[in-house]
């Protein structure tokens, strides 16, 4: 197959998330004997190229009118590259931008579509996907009807290809984006200094338990200052505006799978499990000795947040490799 | 001003689900359905506009077989103006439902598509983006905030970066997130009255649709995520836990 990544990137270097599903993109042109290319989009996307190009060979669009990214011309620039060179099968990252620009780019080339991907297989040539449903309560295994296919990746699913010994060739796209729809005025950015949830080896993630955003911060927060992790959080603390929402990890938030997630009073409900299930280690902290997250955890410890946190905090500090 | 709101039926988020005998479907006999949570939020959203512009005239529709009356009737009973029901015995895809509503939008001339980010049983957060593809009308997703005034919208939007501001002019399809608002329930007094209100039914071959499936299910897995869980006594044994047999600090 003839594949398409599309990847998002930050100032000069790709997001994770995106090395990611460059790793899904490669394998499916090596099963199949194809290739993968990578496509940049942005007015300044030629900084990124250099860190592209490690990992396949890089078409530029760079125009002023690429930026702020708008689904409604992303989509028209991936759509007429896909039709006019033959891709058989478009990949990017499950971020809330692949969804929104993916998805209408599929829509431009007749909805070929898989979202959330978490593992595929090429058999006789057909490629099959797997995609979680029901909030992460089962895998189903897909195939796409025809195509070209688009696919948005889950990076917790997938690691990290390494970067290739030579830079593959880097080639500039001559784009005319139509006009913007969407009249983007700015992002309200986020808070702190943290790494992001889905980009941290360990996640100290906090729920209900926790009542005000000083008791949140000087726990939770602290705590995943002492092991150099992310601090998260279940929606109900996002709702009563006690966490920013780009700390909700679940089925509606971030799809995390750290080394090591440390839950602080989160009963463990689906909507939250769907977002941490496949996290290497869980461990789990709360006063209920029945609460439901004990049974997807490693490691529990049956008492209150406010009392044992401050504990872990002091016993750690100072001592933690990673911070 | 007319808004039009599909809503998707689904199996009841709080149950277990379980394939088919072949392993190759959800099993949906026995189940009980409920709205799509986020079609809720996206009702709600509508009449909370249409409160500040009584001009306003919210139209749900569903497309799927005639059970489906049941989740259109809560539309009605939350207070939507009028239903629609799109008769297919098919579970369709998101394109095809995207192909259906197009149909319906020609038919109804909606100035603004409202709709949830994603069913929550396929998971596929698609049908939206599909839609305004096909329509080219100007689309913004996951919002978390609306206004209307001057034939367009003016929204907030939640993205992997933080709360994105922006405007675009109607007709238009946007599609809703979760902390948009909390859907109301509706009273005894408005599920008795609601059964009086009108459901139209079309059947979709009747649009001039015929369904194109694209993505076909070969398997499904129900997944366990259980694990056995060491119950520990202190903090200290939690560290040395986690440093020494799981090597994770
Ligand atoms: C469509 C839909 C999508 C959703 N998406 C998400 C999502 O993406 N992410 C998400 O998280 N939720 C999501 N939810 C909400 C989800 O169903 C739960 O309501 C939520 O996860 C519960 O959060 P919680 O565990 O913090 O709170 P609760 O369920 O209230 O649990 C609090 C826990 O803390 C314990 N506790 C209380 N005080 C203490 C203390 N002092 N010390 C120790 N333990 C204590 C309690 O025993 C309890 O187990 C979604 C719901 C719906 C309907
Ligand atoms: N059968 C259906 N009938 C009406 N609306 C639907 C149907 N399927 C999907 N939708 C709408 O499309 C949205 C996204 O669905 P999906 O792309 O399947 O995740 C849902 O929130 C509904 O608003």
């Amino acid at each position: 197959m003839k594949v398409l990544l599309i990847a998002e990137y930050e100032n000069d270097a790709l997001r994770s998330a995106s090395i990611a599903a460059a790793a899904m993109a490669k394998s499916v042109a090596q099963a199949t004997d194809g290739t993968c290319e990578l496509l940049l989009l942005g007015a300044d996307a030629s900084a990124a190229t250099a860190h592209a190009a490690q990992y396949a060979p890089v078409h530029v669009a760079e125009h002023a009118d690429l930026s702020p990214a708008t689904a409604d011309r992303h989509a028209a620039v991936i759509a007429d590259l896909v039709q006019s060179q033959g891709y058989d099968l478009v990949v990017g990252a499950a971020t809330t931008y692949g969804k929104d620009t993916l998805g209408r780019a599929s829509g431009l080339l007749g909805g070929y579509m898989a979202s959330d991907v978490v593992g595929h297989e090429v058999v006789d040539g057909e490629l099959l996907l797997k995609r979680p449903m029901f909030a992460g309560s089962v895998n189903a295994t897909v195939k796409l009807l025809g195509g070209p296919k688009v696919v948005t990746v889950r990076s917790s699913a997938y690691d990290a290809p390494a970067p290739n010994d030579a830079a593959s060739p880097i080639s500039a796209l001559d784009v005319t984006p139509g006009t913007a729809r969407l009249d983007v005025q700015g992002v309200a950015s986020k808070s702190g200094g943290r790494p992001d949830v889905t980009e941290a080896s360990i996640v100290v993630s906090g729920g209900r338990a926790w009542k005000t955003s000083e008791d949140f911060e000087n726990n939770v927060g602290k705590l995943a200052d002492t092991v150099g992790g992310a601090a998260g959080s279940s929606r109900v603390l996002v709702d009563a505006g006690i966490t920013p929402n780009e700390l909700q990890v679940g089925q509606t938030g971030k799809i995390v799978a750290p080394d090591l997630y440390l839950a602080l009073g989160i009963s463990g409900a689906v909507q939250h499990l769907a977002g941490m299930k496949n996290s290497k280690v869980i461990a789990a902290i709360n006063s209920d000795k029945d609460a439901p997250i004990f049974l997807v955890s490693d490691y529990g410890l049956v008492g209150d947040v406010y009392e044992l946190t401050p504990q872990i905090i002091e016993k750690l500090a100072g001592t933690c490799a990673s911070a | 001003m007319k808004i039009l709101v599909p809503t998707k039926r689904v199996p009841d988020p709080d149950q277990r689900v379980k394939p088919t005998a072949d392993g190759r479907a959800i099993d949906t006999d026995g189940v009980s359905f409920v709205p799509n949570p986020f079609d809720l939020i996206a009702i709600e959203e509508a009449l909370r506009l249409r409160e500040n512009d009584g001009s306003i005239e919210v139209v749900t529709v569903g497309i799927g077989v005639d059970d489906y009356e049941k989740e259109l009737r809560t539309t009605l009973a939350m207070g939507a103006d009028r239903a629609l029901l799109v008769e297919t015995d098919e579970l369709l895809d998101p394109w095809n439902v995207a192909s259906a509503l197009q149909a319906v939008i020609e038919r109804e001339q909606p100035d603004l598509v409202l709709m949830g980010k994603q069913a929550v049983d396929d998971d596929s957060n698609q049908a939206g983006q599909f839609l305004a593809a096909k329509l080219d009308w100007p689309q913004a997703t996951f919002i978390s905030k609306i206004a209307i005034a001057d034939g367009a919208a003016t929204i907030d939007r939640e993205t992997d970066a933080g709360i994105e501001s922006a405007s675009l002019k109607l007709p238009a399809v946007i599609t809703v997130d979760l902390r948009l608002n909390e859907p109301r329930y509706a009273s005894m007094l408005q599920i008795m009255k609601a059964k009086k209100k009108p459901v139209e039914r079309i059947a979709l071959a009747d649009l001039g649709v015929t369904a194109q499936p694209r993505i076909e299910m070969v398997g499904v897995e129900v997944l366990s995520s259980k694990r056995d869980c060491q119950m520990l006594s202190s903090v200290d044994e939690l560290i040395q836990k986690l440093r020494d047999e799981a090597q994770v600090l």
